[in-house]
Protein backbone atom coordinates (compact mmCIF):
# COMPACT_ATOMS: atom_id res chain seq x y z
CA UNK A 1 0.00 0.00 0.00
CA UNK A 2 1.08 3.37 -0.81
CA UNK A 3 1.35 6.29 2.14
CA UNK A 4 1.93 9.67 1.86
CA UNK A 5 5.28 10.83 3.21
CA UNK A 6 4.31 12.28 6.29
CA UNK A 7 5.75 13.60 9.70
CA UNK A 8 5.89 10.20 10.76
CA UNK A 9 8.08 8.72 8.63
CA UNK A 10 10.39 12.12 9.28
CA UNK A 11 10.06 10.29 13.34
CA UNK A 12 11.09 6.76 11.91
CA UNK A 13 13.91 8.55 10.05
CA UNK A 14 15.17 10.24 13.35
CA UNK A 15 14.72 7.11 15.34
CA UNK A 16 17.01 5.21 12.81
CA UNK A 17 19.45 8.06 13.16
CA UNK A 18 20.29 6.55 16.28
CA UNK A 19 21.92 3.20 14.37
CA UNK A 20 24.27 6.01 12.62
CA UNK A 21 25.19 7.66 15.55
CA UNK A 22 26.02 4.04 17.20
CA UNK A 23 27.92 2.59 14.35
CA UNK A 24 30.34 5.81 14.28
CA UNK A 25 30.37 5.86 17.45
CA UNK A 26 32.08 1.88 17.98
CA UNK A 27 33.82 2.32 14.45
CA UNK A 28 35.70 5.39 15.99
CA UNK A 29 36.17 4.09 19.79
CA UNK A 30 37.80 1.04 18.18
CA UNK A 31 39.38 2.61 15.05
CA UNK A 32 40.97 4.88 17.32
CA UNK A 33 42.10 2.27 19.63
CA UNK A 34 43.64 0.06 16.72
CA UNK A 35 44.61 3.52 14.59
CA UNK A 36 46.67 4.73 18.11
CA UNK A 37 48.60 0.98 18.05
CA UNK A 38 48.76 1.51 13.98
CA UNK A 39 50.22 5.08 14.65
CA UNK A 40 53.00 3.59 16.70
CA UNK A 41 53.70 0.74 14.60
CA UNK A 42 54.75 3.17 12.01
CA UNK A 43 56.67 5.70 14.51
CA UNK A 44 58.50 2.56 15.94
CA UNK A 45 61.98 1.90 15.58
CA UNK A 46 62.06 -1.49 14.32
CA UNK A 47 61.93 -1.69 10.71
CA UNK A 48 59.59 -4.49 10.69
CA UNK A 49 56.82 -2.86 12.79
CA UNK A 50 57.31 0.23 10.33
CA UNK A 51 56.71 -2.07 7.17
CA UNK A 52 53.94 -4.24 8.54
CA UNK A 53 52.00 -0.81 9.72
CA UNK A 54 52.79 1.02 6.52
CA UNK A 55 51.69 -2.36 4.55
CA UNK A 56 48.23 -2.00 6.85
CA UNK A 57 47.46 1.63 5.95
CA UNK A 58 48.23 0.64 1.75
CA UNK A 59 46.33 -1.89 1.58
CA UNK A 60 43.37 -0.80 3.69
CA UNK A 61 43.18 2.94 1.89
CA UNK A 62 43.92 1.04 -1.28
CA UNK A 63 40.76 -0.83 -1.03
CA UNK A 64 37.17 0.60 -1.15
CA UNK A 65 35.45 0.39 2.17
CA UNK A 66 32.80 -1.53 0.73
CA UNK A 67 34.31 -4.06 0.13
CA UNK A 68 36.03 -4.17 3.45
CA UNK A 69 32.86 -4.33 4.13
CA UNK A 70 31.73 -7.37 2.02
CA UNK A 71 34.64 -9.36 3.31
CA UNK A 72 33.90 -8.86 6.89
CA UNK A 73 30.20 -9.55 6.12
CA UNK A 74 29.59 -12.27 3.61
CA UNK A 75 33.73 -13.05 3.13
CA UNK A 76 34.34 -14.05 7.13
CA UNK A 77 30.53 -16.30 6.77
CA UNK A 78 31.88 -18.24 4.21
CA UNK A 79 34.86 -18.91 6.09
CA UNK A 80 32.86 -20.20 9.36
CA UNK A 81 32.48 -16.93 10.95
CA UNK A 82 28.80 -15.47 11.26
CA UNK A 83 28.92 -12.05 12.10
CA UNK A 84 25.46 -9.95 12.60
CA UNK A 85 24.87 -6.81 10.50
CA UNK A 86 26.24 -4.71 13.06
CA UNK A 87 29.36 -6.52 14.48
CA UNK A 88 30.59 -6.68 10.42
CA UNK A 89 29.78 -2.93 10.17
CA UNK A 90 31.61 -2.25 13.12
CA UNK A 91 34.56 -4.61 12.21
CA UNK A 92 34.81 -3.13 8.51
CA UNK A 93 34.27 0.77 9.84
CA UNK A 94 37.29 -0.26 12.55
CA UNK A 95 39.42 -1.58 9.56
CA UNK A 96 38.92 1.60 7.76
CA UNK A 97 39.46 4.18 10.64
CA UNK A 98 41.94 2.62 11.76
CA UNK A 99 44.12 3.20 8.40
CA UNK A 100 43.33 6.61 8.02
CA UNK A 101 43.74 7.32 11.70
CA UNK A 102 46.91 5.73 11.87
CA UNK A 103 48.12 7.84 9.18
CA UNK A 104 46.76 11.01 10.13
CA UNK A 105 48.56 10.47 13.99
CA UNK A 106 51.74 9.01 12.70
CA UNK A 107 52.49 12.80 10.93
CA UNK A 108 51.25 14.21 14.04
CA UNK A 109 53.41 12.21 16.29
CA UNK A 110 56.44 12.87 13.50
CA UNK A 111 55.30 16.45 14.05
CA UNK A 112 56.88 17.04 17.36
CA UNK A 113 60.44 18.57 17.32
CA UNK A 114 63.26 15.60 17.22
CA UNK A 115 64.73 17.40 20.39
CA UNK A 116 61.93 16.93 22.03
CA UNK A 117 63.09 13.26 21.77
CA UNK A 118 66.80 13.89 22.52
CA UNK A 119 66.09 15.89 25.49
CA UNK A 120 63.77 13.58 26.88
CA UNK A 121 65.99 10.76 25.78
CA UNK A 122 69.11 13.00 27.48
CA UNK A 123 67.12 12.67 30.68
CA UNK A 124 67.36 9.22 30.45
CA UNK A 125 63.75 8.34 30.08
CA UNK A 126 62.75 5.04 28.85
CA UNK A 127 60.72 4.87 25.21
CA UNK A 128 57.30 4.84 26.93
CA UNK A 129 58.21 7.63 29.41
CA UNK A 130 59.01 9.36 26.03
CA UNK A 131 56.00 9.18 24.52
CA UNK A 132 53.69 9.34 27.59
CA UNK A 133 55.28 12.43 29.11
CA UNK A 134 56.68 14.27 26.26
CA UNK A 135 55.47 13.57 22.39
CA UNK A 136 52.25 12.48 22.73
CA UNK A 137 51.08 15.38 24.80
CA UNK A 138 52.05 17.58 21.89
CA UNK A 139 50.66 15.30 19.62
CA UNK A 140 47.59 15.27 20.55
CA UNK A 141 47.41 18.99 20.20
CA UNK A 142 47.97 18.91 16.48
CA UNK A 143 46.07 15.94 16.26
CA UNK A 144 42.87 17.07 17.20
CA UNK A 145 41.29 18.85 14.39
CA UNK A 146 42.06 16.53 11.62
CA UNK A 147 40.67 14.02 13.90
CA UNK A 148 37.31 15.47 14.31
CA UNK A 149 37.81 16.21 10.39
CA UNK A 150 37.52 12.66 9.78
CA UNK A 151 35.18 11.72 12.34
CA UNK A 152 32.78 13.53 9.48
CA UNK A 153 34.20 10.42 7.28
CA UNK A 154 33.15 7.86 9.42
CA UNK A 155 29.73 8.98 10.08
CA UNK A 156 29.24 9.41 6.04
CA UNK A 157 30.46 6.33 5.58
CA UNK A 158 28.44 4.29 7.73
CA UNK A 159 25.51 5.07 5.47
CA UNK A 160 27.14 1.72 3.07
CA UNK A 161 26.51 -0.27 6.35
CA UNK A 162 22.84 0.29 4.59
CA UNK A 163 23.80 -2.36 1.68
CA UNK A 164 24.42 -5.47 4.22
CA UNK A 165 21.04 -4.72 5.61
CA UNK A 166 22.27 -2.82 8.42
CA UNK A 167 18.52 -0.49 9.48
CA UNK A 168 20.50 2.76 9.84
CA UNK A 169 19.76 6.28 8.04
CA UNK A 170 20.03 5.26 4.90
CA UNK A 171 18.56 2.05 4.78
CA UNK A 172 14.98 2.92 6.53
CA UNK A 173 15.48 6.26 3.82
CA UNK A 174 14.83 3.10 0.98
CA UNK A 175 12.13 1.23 3.36
CA UNK A 176 9.84 4.29 3.73
CA UNK A 177 10.89 4.92 0.18
CA UNK A 178 9.54 2.20 -0.73
CA UNK A 179 6.24 2.44 0.95
CA UNK A 180 5.78 5.98 -0.45
CA UNK A 181 7.64 6.06 -3.76
CA UNK A 182 8.33 9.35 -2.71
CA UNK A 183 12.27 9.13 -3.34
CA UNK A 184 13.18 13.06 -3.27
CA UNK A 185 11.45 14.12 -0.25
CA UNK A 186 12.57 11.27 1.57
CA UNK A 187 16.32 11.44 1.05
CA UNK A 188 16.69 15.04 0.94
CA UNK A 189 15.30 14.60 4.52
CA UNK A 190 17.85 11.45 5.10
CA UNK A 191 20.67 13.73 4.04
CA UNK A 192 19.44 16.76 6.18
CA UNK A 193 19.67 14.81 8.73
CA UNK A 194 23.08 13.60 7.91
CA UNK A 195 23.76 16.71 7.48
CA UNK A 196 22.83 17.72 10.63
CA UNK A 197 25.17 14.99 12.32
CA UNK A 198 28.13 16.33 10.07
CA UNK A 199 28.08 19.84 9.66
CA UNK A 200 29.07 20.66 13.51
CA UNK A 201 31.51 18.69 13.25
CA UNK A 202 32.91 19.97 10.65
CA UNK A 203 33.10 23.11 11.81
CA UNK A 204 34.38 22.28 14.65
CA UNK A 205 37.33 20.97 13.10
CA UNK A 206 37.92 23.89 10.89
CA UNK A 207 37.78 26.39 14.45
CA UNK A 208 39.93 24.49 16.20
CA UNK A 209 42.45 24.37 13.10
CA UNK A 210 42.56 27.98 12.99
CA UNK A 211 43.05 28.22 16.59
CA UNK A 212 45.73 25.86 16.18
CA UNK A 213 47.56 28.18 13.90
CA UNK A 214 46.74 30.95 15.21
CA UNK A 215 49.93 32.18 14.82
CA UNK A 216 50.18 32.10 11.07
CA UNK B 1 34.13 -27.49 8.57
CA UNK B 2 37.06 -26.34 7.24
CA UNK B 3 37.17 -24.20 3.89
CA UNK B 4 39.25 -24.59 0.84
CA UNK B 5 40.35 -21.72 -0.89
CA UNK B 6 39.77 -22.28 -4.70
CA UNK B 7 40.78 -19.10 -6.83
CA UNK B 8 39.97 -21.19 -9.95
CA UNK B 9 36.55 -20.84 -10.31
CA UNK B 10 36.98 -17.09 -9.99
CA UNK B 11 39.74 -17.02 -11.97
CA UNK B 12 37.75 -18.34 -14.85
CA UNK B 13 36.05 -15.09 -14.66
CA UNK B 14 38.73 -12.86 -15.35
CA UNK B 15 37.50 -10.65 -18.50
CA UNK B 16 34.46 -9.97 -16.39
CA UNK B 17 36.83 -8.69 -13.91
CA UNK B 18 38.28 -6.83 -16.83
CA UNK B 19 35.33 -5.12 -18.26
CA UNK B 20 34.12 -4.24 -14.87
CA UNK B 21 37.40 -2.81 -13.86
CA UNK B 22 37.07 -0.89 -17.36
CA UNK B 23 33.90 0.64 -16.50
CA UNK B 24 35.08 1.61 -12.90
CA UNK B 25 38.10 3.55 -14.84
CA UNK B 26 36.00 5.28 -17.70
CA UNK B 27 33.62 6.21 -15.05
CA UNK B 28 36.40 7.62 -12.81
CA UNK B 29 38.04 9.52 -15.68
CA UNK B 30 35.09 10.95 -16.66
CA UNK B 31 34.17 11.97 -13.08
CA UNK B 32 37.31 13.38 -12.77
CA UNK B 33 37.25 15.75 -16.25
CA UNK B 34 33.95 16.63 -14.93
CA UNK B 35 35.04 17.47 -11.68
CA UNK B 36 37.84 19.30 -12.22
CA UNK B 37 36.01 21.62 -14.32
CA UNK B 38 32.94 22.18 -12.04
CA UNK B 39 36.03 22.36 -9.64
CA UNK B 40 37.81 25.37 -11.22
CA UNK B 41 34.76 27.21 -11.81
CA UNK B 42 33.87 26.12 -8.68
CA UNK B 43 37.12 28.46 -6.99
CA UNK B 44 36.89 30.85 -9.41
CA UNK B 45 33.36 31.87 -8.61
CA UNK B 46 34.25 31.54 -5.08
CA UNK B 47 37.03 33.37 -5.09
CA UNK B 48 36.45 36.49 -7.03
CA UNK B 49 32.17 36.27 -7.86
CA UNK B 50 29.86 38.41 -5.93
CA UNK B 51 29.04 37.79 -2.32
CA UNK B 52 25.73 35.95 -3.86
CA UNK B 53 28.16 33.48 -5.78
CA UNK B 54 29.95 33.29 -2.71
CA UNK B 55 27.46 32.38 -0.36
CA UNK B 56 25.64 30.07 -2.96
CA UNK B 57 28.89 27.60 -3.67
CA UNK B 58 29.94 27.29 0.03
CA UNK B 59 26.25 25.85 0.20
CA UNK B 60 26.84 23.54 -2.79
CA UNK B 61 30.43 22.81 -1.06
CA UNK B 62 29.20 22.34 2.26
CA UNK B 63 26.03 20.29 1.54
CA UNK B 64 28.08 17.91 -0.37
CA UNK B 65 31.05 17.67 2.08
CA UNK B 66 28.74 16.90 4.62
CA UNK B 67 26.49 13.70 3.29
CA UNK B 68 26.79 10.73 2.39
CA UNK B 69 27.91 10.39 -1.38
CA UNK B 70 25.34 7.02 -1.31
CA UNK B 71 22.73 9.82 -0.41
CA UNK B 72 23.54 12.07 -2.75
CA UNK B 73 23.64 9.23 -5.52
CA UNK B 74 19.63 8.13 -4.54
CA UNK B 75 18.46 11.55 -4.71
CA UNK B 76 19.90 11.36 -7.96
CA UNK B 77 18.71 8.47 -9.24
CA UNK B 78 15.33 7.74 -7.32
CA UNK B 79 14.48 11.48 -7.35
CA UNK B 80 15.22 12.87 -10.52
CA UNK B 81 13.01 11.18 -12.40
CA UNK B 82 9.86 12.22 -9.96
CA UNK B 83 10.16 15.41 -11.27
CA UNK B 84 10.21 14.69 -15.10
CA UNK B 85 14.29 13.71 -15.83
CA UNK B 86 14.24 10.34 -16.85
CA UNK B 87 18.25 8.98 -16.46
CA UNK B 88 20.06 5.48 -16.81
CA UNK B 89 22.06 4.15 -13.88
CA UNK B 90 25.36 4.94 -15.76
CA UNK B 91 24.26 8.81 -16.29
CA UNK B 92 23.16 8.81 -12.51
CA UNK B 93 26.42 7.44 -11.40
CA UNK B 94 28.26 9.74 -13.54
CA UNK B 95 26.37 12.91 -12.38
CA UNK B 96 26.70 11.89 -8.66
CA UNK B 97 30.61 11.29 -8.98
CA UNK B 98 30.77 14.40 -10.97
CA UNK B 99 29.13 16.60 -8.49
CA UNK B 100 30.81 14.69 -5.29
CA UNK B 101 33.90 15.54 -6.70
CA UNK B 102 33.09 19.37 -7.61
CA UNK B 103 32.39 19.86 -4.31
CA UNK B 104 35.77 18.57 -2.97
CA UNK B 105 37.59 19.79 -5.90
CA UNK B 106 36.28 23.32 -5.30
CA UNK B 107 37.56 23.32 -1.99
CA UNK B 108 41.00 21.99 -3.10
CA UNK B 109 41.61 24.56 -5.64
CA UNK B 110 40.15 27.78 -3.82
CA UNK B 111 42.58 26.98 -1.34
CA UNK B 112 45.32 26.75 -3.80
CA UNK B 113 43.74 30.22 -5.16
CA UNK B 114 43.81 32.21 -1.42
CA UNK B 115 47.73 30.99 -1.13
CA UNK B 116 48.27 33.43 -3.95
CA UNK B 117 50.15 36.42 -2.98
CA UNK B 118 48.50 39.80 -2.87
CA UNK B 119 51.62 40.98 -4.76
CA UNK B 120 51.28 38.55 -7.50
CA UNK B 121 47.82 40.33 -8.28
CA UNK B 122 49.42 44.00 -7.91
CA UNK B 123 52.69 42.94 -10.28
CA UNK B 124 49.63 41.44 -13.04
CA UNK B 125 48.11 44.58 -13.05
CA UNK B 126 51.13 46.27 -12.92
CA UNK B 127 51.27 44.61 -16.32
CA UNK B 128 47.67 45.79 -17.46
CA UNK B 129 46.83 42.35 -17.80
CA UNK B 130 42.61 42.18 -17.77
CA UNK B 131 41.03 40.35 -15.47
CA UNK B 132 40.96 37.14 -17.27
CA UNK B 133 44.35 37.07 -18.21
CA UNK B 134 44.99 37.62 -14.96
CA UNK B 135 42.65 34.45 -13.44
CA UNK B 136 44.11 31.94 -16.06
CA UNK B 137 48.16 33.36 -16.18
CA UNK B 138 48.31 34.26 -13.31
CA UNK B 139 45.78 32.77 -10.47
CA UNK B 140 44.70 29.58 -12.27
CA UNK B 141 48.35 27.95 -12.81
CA UNK B 142 50.13 28.41 -9.49
CA UNK B 143 47.32 27.62 -7.98
CA UNK B 144 46.74 23.91 -9.77
CA UNK B 145 50.39 23.49 -9.30
CA UNK B 146 50.27 24.23 -5.45
CA UNK B 147 47.01 21.67 -4.75
CA UNK B 148 48.13 18.98 -7.99
CA UNK B 149 48.96 16.46 -4.82
CA UNK B 150 46.15 16.91 -2.91
CA UNK B 151 43.43 17.15 -6.23
CA UNK B 152 44.99 13.60 -7.25
CA UNK B 153 44.46 11.94 -4.14
CA UNK B 154 40.99 13.41 -4.56
CA UNK B 155 41.03 11.64 -7.60
CA UNK B 156 42.02 8.53 -6.76
CA UNK B 157 39.69 8.19 -3.31
CA UNK B 158 36.72 8.94 -6.02
CA UNK B 159 37.81 6.06 -8.01
CA UNK B 160 37.57 3.97 -4.56
CA UNK B 161 34.10 5.59 -4.10
CA UNK B 162 32.56 4.86 -7.34
CA UNK B 163 32.36 1.01 -5.88
CA UNK B 164 28.87 2.56 -4.22
CA UNK B 165 27.18 2.91 -7.77
CA UNK B 166 27.27 -0.32 -7.75
CA UNK B 167 24.29 0.02 -5.72
CA UNK B 168 21.73 1.12 -8.53
CA UNK B 169 23.29 -1.92 -11.05
CA UNK B 170 26.08 -0.24 -12.54
CA UNK B 171 28.19 -2.68 -13.81
CA UNK B 172 31.48 -1.73 -12.27
CA UNK B 173 34.02 -3.85 -10.54
CA UNK B 174 31.78 -4.07 -7.15
CA UNK B 175 28.54 -5.40 -9.21
CA UNK B 176 30.90 -7.85 -10.73
CA UNK B 177 32.04 -9.42 -7.81
CA UNK B 178 29.24 -9.57 -6.55
CA UNK B 179 27.61 -11.29 -9.64
CA UNK B 180 30.84 -14.06 -10.26
CA UNK B 181 30.34 -14.39 -6.05
CA UNK B 182 26.55 -15.21 -6.41
CA UNK B 183 27.55 -17.55 -9.50
CA UNK B 184 30.18 -19.44 -8.35
CA UNK B 185 29.68 -19.17 -4.93
CA UNK B 186 33.41 -18.40 -4.20
CA UNK B 187 32.57 -15.41 -1.86
CA UNK B 188 35.85 -14.86 -0.11
CA UNK B 189 37.72 -15.45 -3.71
CA UNK B 190 35.79 -12.86 -5.42
CA UNK B 191 36.23 -9.98 -3.08
CA UNK B 192 39.76 -10.16 -2.28
CA UNK B 193 40.54 -10.43 -6.05
CA UNK B 194 38.67 -7.08 -6.29
CA UNK B 195 40.25 -5.25 -3.59
CA UNK B 196 43.89 -7.01 -5.14
CA UNK B 197 42.55 -5.23 -8.47
CA UNK B 198 41.35 -2.21 -6.35
CA UNK B 199 44.92 -1.36 -4.70
CA UNK B 200 46.43 -1.90 -8.25
CA UNK B 201 44.51 0.20 -9.77
CA UNK B 202 44.76 2.64 -6.84
CA UNK B 203 48.77 2.31 -7.27
CA UNK B 204 48.29 2.62 -11.22
CA UNK B 205 46.26 5.74 -10.70
CA UNK B 206 48.80 7.52 -8.37
CA UNK B 207 51.92 6.34 -10.69
CA UNK B 208 49.60 8.63 -13.51
CA UNK B 209 49.19 11.11 -11.55
CA UNK B 210 52.59 11.31 -10.73
CA UNK B 211 53.96 11.29 -14.25
CA UNK B 212 51.23 14.13 -15.34
CA UNK B 213 52.57 15.87 -12.43
CA UNK B 214 55.86 15.92 -13.72
CA UNK B 215 55.11 16.45 -16.98
CA UNK B 216 52.58 19.66 -16.79
CA UNK B 217 54.21 21.78 -14.01
CA UNK B 218 57.73 21.54 -15.44
CA UNK B 219 58.11 25.16 -13.84
CA UNK B 220 57.58 23.77 -10.58
CA UNK B 221 60.44 21.58 -11.14
CA UNK B 222 62.47 24.41 -11.93
CA UNK B 223 61.51 26.80 -9.25
CA UNK B 224 62.71 24.12 -6.90
CA UNK B 225 65.40 23.25 -8.24
CA UNK B 226 66.61 27.33 -8.34
CA UNK B 227 65.32 27.46 -4.24
CA UNK B 228 67.50 24.54 -3.04
CA UNK B 229 70.81 25.21 -4.98
CA UNK B 230 73.43 26.64 -2.54
CA UNK B 231 73.80 29.95 -2.43
CA UNK B 232 77.51 30.20 -3.77
CA UNK B 233 76.92 28.52 -7.01
CA UNK B 234 75.36 30.84 -9.69
CA UNK B 235 71.72 30.73 -9.46
CA UNK B 236 70.99 31.18 -13.22
CA UNK B 237 72.19 27.97 -14.54
CA UNK B 238 72.70 27.93 -18.87
CA UNK B 239 69.80 25.60 -20.59
CA UNK B 240 71.85 22.46 -20.89
CA UNK B 241 72.65 22.76 -16.93
CA UNK B 242 69.20 23.48 -15.99
CA UNK B 243 68.09 20.16 -18.33
CA UNK B 244 70.46 18.29 -16.73
CA UNK B 245 69.55 18.70 -13.18
CA UNK B 246 66.18 18.66 -13.54
CA UNK B 247 65.44 15.56 -15.46
CA UNK B 248 66.49 13.51 -12.07
CA UNK B 249 64.60 15.27 -9.58
CA UNK B 250 60.99 14.44 -8.33
CA UNK B 251 59.42 17.11 -6.71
Amino acid sequence: MITEFSWNHVGLLLAAARWTVLVSLLAFVFGGLAGFIVALGRTARSPALRFVTALWIQLVQGTPVLIVLFLSYYGLSVLGLKLSPLVAATLAMTIYASAYLGEIWRGCIQAVPIGQWEASGALAMTRWQQLRHVILPQAVRMALPPTVGFSVQVVKNTSITSIIGLVELTRSGQLINNATFQPFQVFVVVALIYFALCFPLSTASKRMERKLHAHR
Amino acid sequence: MAYQLDFGPVLAQADRFAEGALMTLELSFAAIACGTLIGTAGAIAASFGSNWTKRAIACYVEAIRNTPFLVQLFIIFFGLPTIGLQIDAVAAALIAMSVNLGAYATEIIRAGVQAIHRTQFEAAAALAMTRWQTIRHVVLVPAFEKVYPALASQFTLMMLTSSVVSTISVEELTAIASVIDSQTFRTFESYILVMAIYIALALVLRGVFFAIGLLVFRRKRRVEILKTRPRGRPTVATAAEDTETSRGVAP
